[in-house]
């Protein structure tokens, strides 16, 4: 019930932060790391031995029941399969250690007071978790940008003597000998990346993560986009683990599942420049290639401060109430895998966009989020009409301070600090992301070498500062789509409009998280907030643009105009450059190449096209819309996704 | 005057359950008692009674809701008499009535809904007329009367239904007649080498036990409600009895049908144990709840009475360790004449009606075991639940049964707890009906429902179903944390039967009934959802119709439907339910 769309997003209620840096500063972090920890578990439960929950996972149905079938079918002899299902889980599991714990508690309080202003957390949040975790298992889903992440999480959760989570972790991680095993010590669980084909290893990953979960041993934290966002928009959820954790509540086996989406916002991402390189194919700098921490830089450098923000817990039992027919596991014994019926597949999927919106709801907005936006469409205005590059500082301010007005309205969970003056905000934003902008007689511009046309230099700047523009995407989507609709449609018609509504969303809905089947409620809650605030007039049969809406739709209309001529421009790729032989591999490349000709050519403004995941988004949209076939394509799995073996 | 069967209703409560001479009352001193002589815990004291009535419920023995004390007549809607009817019935000289009270005795089963009506003084749709067929062809005159008039039919065996099967359905325009199987009570011949009883079907379960006991013989078949419960209603709503596991169910223990349908009777032309002769027609009749006819007699199978019988009973240390004993006890098909595990609160609930014990001695003893199991054995009150078992047969094999069950019980951590614990638990079936009225004296509403369940389900079930009554009674605004409790009360090769206790205090609440109503619907719900059946033997009645397509498939109701339509075209037996 708490996703009944919030129709007023001006009456979204938030908690208060808390800044658990401060204690830190002022107190003994030795003493910290030594302190008395002692969390209260699901319905009082003892945690659990990790041999103890090895042996039961081994000795579920479940896993029995596919032991003896990948037995039968290989014609290997049952030991044998156990033995490598051991061996799975051995390379798996998690072996929590309280000291290995304290040791991060100890380290990061070193890292975090060097690194960030702050580390904020909803306090309330924390307490309705705490709640949530004696009621039901629990399942923590925190956003996901930055590897700081899900150590940030348990530090968090061990600061506030919440049960610390078992984390689902890309086997990447292994790799690093030495931090894979302080990870998995510390709470960590390690997944393939890839598994399609392979029933035992699903099984016991998928036994392993339900044990935990059912017998609330531990919180279990997974990141629902599967992979770190390198452009600060949420991903498109991944199905895998959230069909999961669902499934003991579908089948009965529990209550409940509480799942508490948390939103963590960095005011300044320490991959930053990292992610926009990665984004556009260009090697790593040196300096970082040697692991993030190592880099004295960094640890030099001020990232400001970390909101995280516990959501509402949501119930998976309220979210599955009039959706989901449960009886339909009733005719075949439970431990049987079986492929997920067409019915969970689309109530899972529809849980996981709801889930995400909540996260992107709660993620705060710093002014330099609203600086970034404007400076963006600046540049590129500039850049078309061939002024005097950069923004004067008080006309920055004063548009920033109109921005702010105008994203409140829509909902936007905006950290403007209330006692001081807008133009201390600015310089104050703008002086943290000094490797981005700089101030210059007065205007400022991005960080980008005057004289020196380095168009590489130029492009990360670019695309970081669209990073951070992106993290306000969410609140603005629908009402940028509208606004792009109405700038295509024909004609004021109110079919027409929604027409061209329905048409633009379809094509980004790769991009952009936007619930599926959801076309006629964003086209209300976009009207709604337009003519709430004055830039529309809708009747039943046209939509009308105000006198007073025009720089508002001004506004939002330069918002996705990067993105509709990314898309455009992928477009003309394929229309102009013999695509008979290009292969998955090869397109990025080549469409790269094709955009920075378009670039150097003066005919394509926007730097950011050249992002990696905007190509990548715009090839899956057409092929979504029929207009790209892919004839024998090479499919990677990016999270454990249900494999189709389970028919 | 008519006499209403061998239990004249004079005897019976009109607006509660069972005797009028029977009732719990708290007495001056506050303490619970049970009145009347008719069970073992008639004129006790039972001096826990009132703190676990306080305590679980929040009640408040200052705060009463007795009921409306006598049936006033002006509230029970005139009779809608079809005369040609009427007239030709007088005629056969079947005894019948239209008085008032012997109606509304006959509009109502014993659902929460129906008794909570009855003590507001609220009376609804209800038969027109009575009539009391003594036999076999009176049911045929009667059944041929009303197809020529057109007056709608309504079967009432014992009246003991918890479906809502015998409410007159409001849109009903024609007149009813409730048909009283009560005068047919007869054994009419007991079949001594075949070992059968052959009854008319409205004898009540325990006149029909206690006649067959002259003779040295039982049917085993004892249902909760076989004190009052009829033969007829067993078959038309394939009852399940305690003792089933030695006996069987109504189903097991059927050789021959006879009812009187709108196109004429229905019956077997031999009596053979078994036949392939296509789909058993029992099955059509076993269930059909009152809709295609009346059940006039039945062949039973009897057995010699047992000679030696012993109550039992073993604690657990949990309710999950109880129910691993008693799958592995189904397992090993060595299951007791009944065993019945009840949960925690079931068992404190148990404990609060232990009567006052009579020596010091007794005390001493409780307190001893007491400490024995808790503080020697390590088992936490707040967990531990209790099995309560009843062996039949020889002495010596019953002996011989009950070590082996005992033993299996030792596998799961179970302890030997006493006979006295075990035949309490036994009691406590016969009395339940008799709290619920106590308990609306004071704000308190409740009722039991049933369900039945595969094995690997039952945790499940009873975990979910219980939490699900809670979060119900919460979100409708129950000031009162309810009680919500439940026990397995059979066991079968492949699943169980599974109770459950529901009650809650109203105050506060403006219309209790409907938010019972609501937390049932969502406890069936939930039932449902976790792969449990729309019920094991109370039958669906007009109470649980809502589910019966997803329950049988649309293919399932079409068949039952098509066999309604060919046996009773212009809807006679018009009570319907079921379908």
């Amino acid at each position: 019930k708490q996703f009944t769309s919030h129709k007023d997003p001006m009456l979204k209620k938030r908690d208060d932060f808390e800044d658990i840096l401060e204690e830190r500063r002022t107190s003994s972090d030795l003493r910290y790391a030594l302190r008395c920890y002692t969390p209260v578990l699901y319905k009082g439960v003892t945690p659990c031995k990790t041999s103890v929950l090895k042996s039961m996972v081994l000795q579920s149905d479940q896993l029995h029941y596919v032991i003896n079938q990948v037995s039968k079918e290989s014609g290997r002899a049952a030991d044998d399969v156990r033995e490598e299902a051991s061996a799975i889980l051995e390379e798996m599991a998690h072996s929590l250690q309280l000291s290995t714990v304290r040791f991060f508690a100890f380290m990061l309080s070193k890292v975090f007071k060097t690194l960030f202003r702050s580390i904020c957390v909803n306090e309330e949040g924390i307490q309705r978790l705490q709640q949530a975790i004696q009621e039901h298992p629990v399942v923590l889903l925190p956003s996901h940008r930055s590897y700081m992440d899900f150590l940030l999480m348990s530090y968090i959760l061990y600061t506030y003597d919440v049960a610390l989570p078992v984390i689902a972790a890309g086997m990447d991680f292994m790799g690093m000998k030495f931090v894979g095993e302080m990870l998995r010590m510390s709470g960590a669980f390690f997944i393939r990346r890839s598994f399609g084909g392979d029933k035992l290893y699903w099984s016991v990953f998928s036994e392993y993560v339900k044990t935990m979960l059912k017998n609330g041993y531990a919180p279990v934290e997974f990141f629902l986009e599967g992979t770190r966002s390198r452009t600060s928009k949420s991903l498109t959820p991944k199905l895998g683990l959230l069909n999961i954790v669902m499934d003991p509540f579908l089948k009965g086996e529990v209550f409940d599942v509480n799942v508490v989406p948390v939103s963590i916002s960095y005011e300044r991402i320490l991959e930053e420049s990292l992610y926009a390189r990665e984004l556009l194919g260009v090697p790593k700098p040196k300096e970082s290639t040697s692991g993030l921490f190592k880099a004295r830089k960094v640890l030099s450098e001020d990232y400001g401060s970390i909101h995280v923000y516990f959501g509402q817990p949501v119930s998976v039992r309220s979210l599955a109430e009039g959706r989901v027919n449960r009886c339909q596991f009733n005719l075949v014994p439970r431990h049987i895998p079986r492929r997920p019926s067409e019915e969970i597949q689309s109530f899972v999927n529809d849980s996981a966009y709801r889930l995400v919106r909540a996260q992107e709801e709660n993620m705060v907005l710093k002014p330099w989020v609203l600086l970034a936006s404007l400076l963006l469409q600046n540049h590129h205005q500039n850049r078309a009409a061939g002024q005097k590059p950069g923004m004067a500082l008080d006309e920055l301010t004063t548009q920033a301070v109109w921005l702010r007005d105008v994203s409140r309205q829509y909902g936007a969970f905006l950290h403007w600090p209330d006692h001081t003056s807008p133009s201390e905000v600015v310089s104050s934003g703008l002086s943290l992301h000094r490797a981005l902008v700089r101030v210059c007689e007065g205007r400022v511009q991005l960080a980008v070498e005057q004289g020196v046309y380095l168009f590489e230099f130029l492009a990360v700047v670019v695309l970081s500062c669209a990073s951070y523009r992106n993290q306000m995407l969410h609140v603005f989507v629908r009402p940028a789509l509208l606004a792009s609709a109405i700038h295509i449609a024909s004609s004021n018609q109110k079919q027409e409009v929604f027409n061209s509504f329905s048409f633009l969303r379809n094509m980004f809905s790769s991009e952009f998280i936007l619930c599926p089947g959801a076309t006629v409620q964003d086209f209300e809650e976009a009207c709604y907030l337009l003519v709430k605030t004055g830039v529309l007039q809708v009747t039943q049969q046209e939509v009308l643009v105000t006198e007073r809406g025009h720089r508002t739709l001004a506004f939002l209309t330069s918002m996705l105009d990067p993105f509709l001529q990314g898309y455009q421009v992928v477009c003309r790729f394929l229309c102009e450059e013999d695509t008979e032989t290009l292969t998955e591999k090869q397109f990025i490349p080549a469409v790269r190449k094709f955009i920075v000709n378009h670039l150097l050519a003066g005919r394509l403004r926007y730097a950011e096209v050249l992002s990696s995941d905007l190509q990548k988004n715009a090839l899956a949209a057409l092929q979504r819309l029929g207009a790209v076939r892919k004839i024998k394509g090479y499919v990677g799995f990016h999270h454990p996704c249900v494999p189709g073996w389970l028919d | 005057l008519l006499h209403c069967g061998s239990i004249p209703s004079q005897i019976m409560k009109w607006n509660g359950w069972g005797y009028s001479d029977s009732r719990f009352l708290f007495n001056k001193k506050g303490q619970a008692e049970f009145t009347g002589k008719r069970y073992r815990l008639s004129g006790m004291i039972i001096p826990g009674l009132k703190d676990w009535f306080e305590g679980t419920f929040g009640a408040n023995l200052q705060h009463k809701t007795p009921p409306t004390p006598l049936l006033t007549n002006t509230a029970v809607p005139p009779a809608t008499l079809n005369e040609a009817f009427v007239e030709e019935v007088k005629s056969t000289g079947i005894p019948f009535s239209h008085d008032a009270e012997d109606r509304v005795f006959r509009a109502h089963g014993h659902c929460l809904h129906e008794i909570f009506a009855l003590r507001e003084g609220k009376i609804g749709r209800v038969p027109d007329m009575v009539v009391w067929p003594s036999c076999h062809n009176d049911v045929v005159k009667i059944v041929q009367l009303a197809c020529k008039h057109n007056v709608c039919l309504m079967p009432y065996g014992g009246g003991t239904s918890v479906s809502s099967a015998l409410e007159c359905p409001p849109e009903e325009t024609r007149s009813i007649v409730s048909l009283d199987t009560s005068q047919m009570n007869r054994i009419l011949w007991i079949d001594e080498k075949n070992l059968t009883a052959h009854v008319e079907a409205g004898i009540v379960g325990q006149d029909l036990e206690r006649l067959l006991n002259e003779s040295g013989y039982c049917t085993g078949h004892e249902p909760d409600s076989m004190e009052f419960s009829s033969l007829g209603g067993w078959v038309a709503t394939r009852a399940s009895g305690m003792k089933k596991n030695i006996y069987g169910n109504i189903e097991d223990l059927v050789v021959h049908i006879k009812m009187v349908t709108p196109q004429g009777v229905i019956e077997k032309s031999c009596q053979g144990p078994r036949m392939s002769t296509g789909p058993d027609i029992h099955h059509f009749i076993m269930g059909s709840e009152g809709t295609l006819g009346v059940v006039t007699e039945v062949t039973m199978k009897i057995r010699p009475m047992p000679e030696y019988q012993k109550y039992g009973s073993v604690v657990f240390p949990n309710f999950e360790q109880g129910v691993a004993c008693l799958r592995e006890v189904a397992k090993q098909r060595c299951a007791p004449a009944s065993i019945r595990l009840m949960d925690n609160e079931q068992f404190k609930f148990g404990h609060a009606l232990k009567p006052q014990v009579s020596s010091i001695f007794t005390s001493f003893l409780d307190g001893l075991k007491k400490f024995y199991i808790t503080k020697f054995k390590g088992f936490d009150p707040n967990h531990l639940c209790v099995a309560t078992l009843l062996f039949e047969g020889n002495r010596e094999k019953v002996l011989q049964h009950e070590k082996q069950v005992y033993d299996i019980a030792a596998k799961f951590g179970g302890l030997a707890a006493g006979e006295d614990n075990g035949q309490r638990g036994y009691m406590l079936t016969f009395v339940i009906a008799y709290l619920r009225d106590l308990g609306m004296d004071y704000y308190v509403i409740g009722e039991s429902f049933e369900t039945s369940v595969p094995w690997d389900r039952v945790l499940d079930i009873c975990r979910n179903v219980k939490a699900r009554i809670i979060r119900e009674c919460k979100d409708k605004g129950v000031q009162f944390p309810p009680l919500s409790t439940c026990r397995v009360t059979q066991t079968y090769d492949a699943g169980a039967c599974v109770y459950f206790y529901f009650a809650f205090n109203y105050r506060g609440l403006s219309d209790p009934v409907h938010v019972y109503e609501q937390v049932e619907h969502a406890a069936r719900e939930e039932i449902l959802a976790n792969g449990g059946s729309l019920s094991h033997h109370h039958g669906v009645g007009k109470l649980r119709k809502e589910w019966m397509r997803d329950t049988i498939s649309n293919v399932g109701m079409g068949m039952l439907k098509s066999v309604k339509d060919y046996v009773d075209p212009n809807n006679i037996f018009g009570n319907r339910n079921l379908l």
